[in-house]
C-alpha cells in the first residue's frame, strides 16, 4: 500500500506538488492522470524518496519514506521516467547489479532473476548487452530490475513513453500480472486508453494538486457519462473556473 | 561495506568493458609521456653529442686580408670555404640560406691590425635560428681565443708579462652529482608520472557521475536503499584502481624508456631501475585518492560527459601548478611545502631521483596531508550526492 498525506513541494516560485493525498491499494492498480508538467513525476519522487516534501509525508506498507528509508525502499519497485541501462553490462548484469544493492543473496538472485525472464519474456536477450536494445527490451529490462527484489509496491513513472503497441500490449499485461498477484501498482500517465483500460482507481492531477481521485466510471458518470478524456478535460476546466 | 563493493566491482567490469575509455587510461595516458619524453631526451642528446663531433663550417670573405687568423682558424679544425662577398651579400647570402654563418674580413682590418688598433671583423648569423645560434658561438669562441692569444703576444713582445691581465682566476667548482644533473632533464618527468596517474580514472569518473545521469540510470540508482556515501565510495575505489593500474604502467614505462636513453653519454646516469619505480609507487598512492575524488567531485556537478570531458581535461593541469612553481623559484623540500598533494609527491621523487636523502616525516607529512585532502573531497561529494539537486 502506497500512501500519500498532504504532500506539498515548491522549486523556487513553481509550486510543483500542493497538498497532494491518496491512497493506492494493494491488489489494485492506480492511475496518476496529467497532462505534461502537472506534477506526477514530482510526487513519485517524493514518494520514494529522492525529492524531500517541504509538507506531508509518503508511507510505504506503512513505513515512513523519510523516516524508514531503506525498509520502506526494500517494500518499493521503482522505475523512474528516466529508466536507462547500463550499456556495456548485459541484461543479466543490469538486474543483478540493482538486485545486489538490494541485499539479495547470490542464489536468490539467480532463481528470482530467472523467475522474471520467463514472465517478462526475456529469454532471447538476458546475456547480451544493453547497448543496442529496442526501446521495448530496454523497458523490460528496466522493469525486471525495479521487481527483483519482490517488492509489495510498484511505482512506474510514464512507462509506456516511446512504446509501439505491441511492447504497450506486454506491458499492460505485466501489469496487470503484478496486479493478480497482489500488488499495489501506481503508474502515470497521460495516455487516456491507457488509464481507462487498466486502472482500478484514477487519481487526475492538475498543476500540482489533487482535482479528482476516484474509480474509472464513477469519474465518467459524474461528468455525464463522456469518455474518460471528455471527464478528464472537464475536471481540469472545472478546476480552472474555480481556482 | 557491501554496497560499497558492488559498486566498485560494477564500475570496474563496465570500464573495463568499454574499449576507448580503456585504451585512453591504460594505453595512451600511461604511455604517451614516458614515450614523448625519452624521444626528446635522446634527440637532444643526440644532437649535443653530434655537434662537438662536426667540424664548424664557415663562409669567409676577404681571407687574404687576415692570412694569420685564416691559418688560426684552418690549424683549429674550421673548415672554411671562400667567398668574396660584400657586405649586402653576406647578410643575404645568410638570409637566404646560402650559407650559415659568414665571417666577413674588411679592407681595413690589415692596416689597423698592424697599427695595433682593434681591427673589425664582422660574423652574419641568424639568432633566431637556434642552430646557427650554436655555430655561432663557436666561432665566436673560437675568435675570442685567437684574440687572447693575439693579445698576450703583443704584450710579451713590449716586455710586460700577459700576466698582468689576469688579476684573478677564477675556477668552477660544480657539485652537482652525475645524477644531479640529470635531474634537470628528468624535472619534468614528474609530471608525467602524476598525468598518467590521472588519466587512468578520467573517464571513470566522467561515466560514473555524468555519464550515469545522461544514461538516465542515475534516478533508479539514487532510490536503492543504499546510502548514498556508499554509492560515491564504490565509484571513487573504482577510480582510485584503474589510476594504480595506470600508475604503474607508467612507471614501469619510464624503466623501459630509460633503458633507452643514452644519459651516460653526457655524463649522468638516471637512476631509475625497478627499486626506484617501486618508490616512486609508494610515493604516489596516497595521491591517487585526491585524483579520484577531485574528478568526481567535479564530475558530480556537471550535467552530461561533453561537459564533464571539458572540466576534468583542465583537472590534468592542476598537478602542474604547483610543480611549474617549484621549477621557477627552484624551491628545496622542506616540512612545510609536504602539506601540498601533488607538490611533495614532485620534491620527494626529485629527491629520490638525486640520490638525496629523504626524512621519513616528510614521507609520511605527504602521505597524510593528500589523504586528508582526499577525505575532504570524499565528504564533499557524498554530501552533493544527498542534495536533491543531483537528480537535475
Amino acid at each position: 500500500m502506497i500512501e500519500a498525506f498532504g504532500l506539498s513541494k515548491r522549486f523556487g516560485s513553481i509550486e510543483a506538488a500542493r497538498d497532494v493525498s491518496f491512497v493506492a491499494q494493494n491488489g489494485q492498480i492506480t492511475g496518476l492522470l496529467g497532462a505534461n508538467g502537472a506534477g506526477k513525476s514530482t510526487c513519485f519522487r517524493m514518494l520514494y524518496g529522492v525529492l524531500t516534501p517541504d509538507s506531508g509525508r509518503a508511507c510505504i506498507d506503512g513505513l515512513d519514506i523519510l523516516g524508514a528509508t531503506s525498509e520502506a525502499r526494500a517494500h518499493l519497485g521503482v522505475l523512474p521516467h528516466a529508466a536507462g541501462l547500463y550499456n556495456n553490462l548485459t541484461a543479466r548484469e543490469n538486474i543483478h547489479y540493482f538486485g545486489s544493492l538490494y541485499g539479495m543473496s547470490r542464489q536468490l538472485l539467480k532463481s528470482r532473476t530467472d523467475e522474471l525472464v520467463r514472465s517478462l519474456g526475456m529469454e532471447s536477450f538476458i546475456g547480451r548487452r544493453a547497448k543496442g536494445f529496442s526501446q521495448g527490451q530496454r523497458i523490460k529490462v528496466a522493469l525486471a530490475r525495479a521487481l527483483v527484489h519482490n517488492p509489495g509496491n510498484v511505482v512506474l513513472d510514464e512507462p509506456t513513453n516511446g512504446l509501439d503497441v505491441m511492447a504497450i500490449r506486454n506491458l499492460r499485461e505485466m501489469l496487470l500480472d503484478l496486479k493478480a498477484q497482489g500488488r499495489c501498482v501506481l503508474f502515470s500517465s497521460h495516455v487516456m486508453q491507457e488509464v481507462a483500460a487498466l486502472c482500478d482507481r484514477v487519481v487526475i492531477i492538475g498543476r500540482g494538486r489533487v482535482l479528482a481521485d476516484s474509480t474509472v466510471q464513477e469519474i465518467r458518470e459524474r461528468n455525464g457519462n463522456a469518455s474518460l478524456e471528455e471527464a478528464f478535460l472537464q475536471v481540469l476546466g472545472n478546476t480552472e473556473g474555480v481556482s | 561495506m557491501r554496497p560499497l563493493f558492488i559498486v566498485f566491482a560494477k564500475e570496474f567490469l563496465e570500464n573495463l568493458r568499454d574499449r576507448r575509455t580503456l585504451l585512453s587510461a591504460l594505453l595512451f595516458g600511461p604511455l604517451f609521456g614516458p614515450l614523448m619524453f625519452g624521444l626528446i631526451i635522446s634527440r637532444t642528446l643526440e644532437q649535443s653529442v653530434l655537434e662537438s663531433d662536426v667540424p664548424l663550417k664557415l663562409t669567409i670573405s676577404g681571407s687574404h686580408y687576415a692570412p694569420g687568423l685564416t691559418r688560426y682558424l684552418e690549424s683549429r679544425g674550421a673548415r672554411l670555404t671562400r667567398r668574396e662577398l660584400s657586405e649586402n651579400e653576406a647578410r643575404a647570402a645568410v638570409r637566404g640560406g646560402g650559407a650559415q654563418i659568414v665571417l666577413l674580413v674588411p679592407e681595413e682590418y690589415p692596416k689597423l691590425f698592424a697599427a695595433a688598433k682593434p681591427a673589425p671583423l664582422l660574423l652574419f648569423a641568424d639568432s633566431a635560428d637556434s642552430q646557427t645560434r650554436k655555430i655561432a658561438d663557436r666561432a665566436r669562441n673560437m675568435l675570442g681565443i685567437y684574440a687572447n692569444t693575439v693579445a698576450q703576444l703583443r704584450l710579451e713582445v713590449r716586455g710586460v708579462s700577459p700576466l698582468l691581465t689576469v688579476p684573478v682566476a677564477v675556477n668552477d667548482v660544480d657539485v652537482a652529482t652525475p645524477t644531479g644533473r640529470a635531474v634537470l632533464v628528468l624535472g619534468f618527468m614528474t609530471y608525467f608520472v602524476l598525468f598518467g596517474l590521472l588519466m587512468g580514472g578520467l573517464y571513470l569518473a566522467i561515466d560514473s557521475t555524468a555519464g550515469e545521469r545522461e544514461r538516465g540510470s542515475l534516478e533508479a540508482l539514487l532510490s536503492l536503499p543504499v546510502a548514498r556515501a556508499a554509492l560515491v565510495g564504490g565509484k571513487v575505489l573504482a577510480a582510485c584502481a584503474y589510476m594504480c593500474i595506470s600508475l604503474a604502467l607508467s612507471l614501469t614505462a619510464f624503466v623501459w624508456v630509460f633503458r633507452f636513453v643514452p644519459l651516460e653519454k653526457l655524463g649522468m646516469s638516471a637512476n631509475l631501475g625497478a627499486g626506484t619505480a617501486l618508490i616512486f609507487f609508494a610515493i604516489c598512492l596516497p595521491f591517487v585518492p585526491v585524483g579520484a575524488t577531485l574528478m568526481t567531485f567535479i564530475a558530480s556537478f556537471t550535467r552530461s560527459y561533453r561537459e564533464a570531458q571539458t572540466y576534468l581535461t583542465t583537472v590534468l593541469l592542476v598537478p602542474t601548478l604547483p610543480i611549474a612553481f617549484a621549477s621557477v623559484y627552484s624551491l628545496k623540500p622542506t616540512s612545510k611545502l609536504m602539506f601540498i598533494p601533488s607538490l611533495s609527491q614532485h620534491l620527494l621523487m626529485t629527491s629520490v631521483l638525486k640520490d638525496e636523502p629523504i626524512a621519513r616525516l616528510d614521507i609520511l607529512i605527504s602521505a597524510a596531508a593528500s589523504l586528508a585532502v582526499a577525505l575532504l573531497l570524499f565528504t564533499l561529494t557524498a554530501r552533493h550526492w544527498k542534495r536533491e539537486t543531483m537528480l537535475g
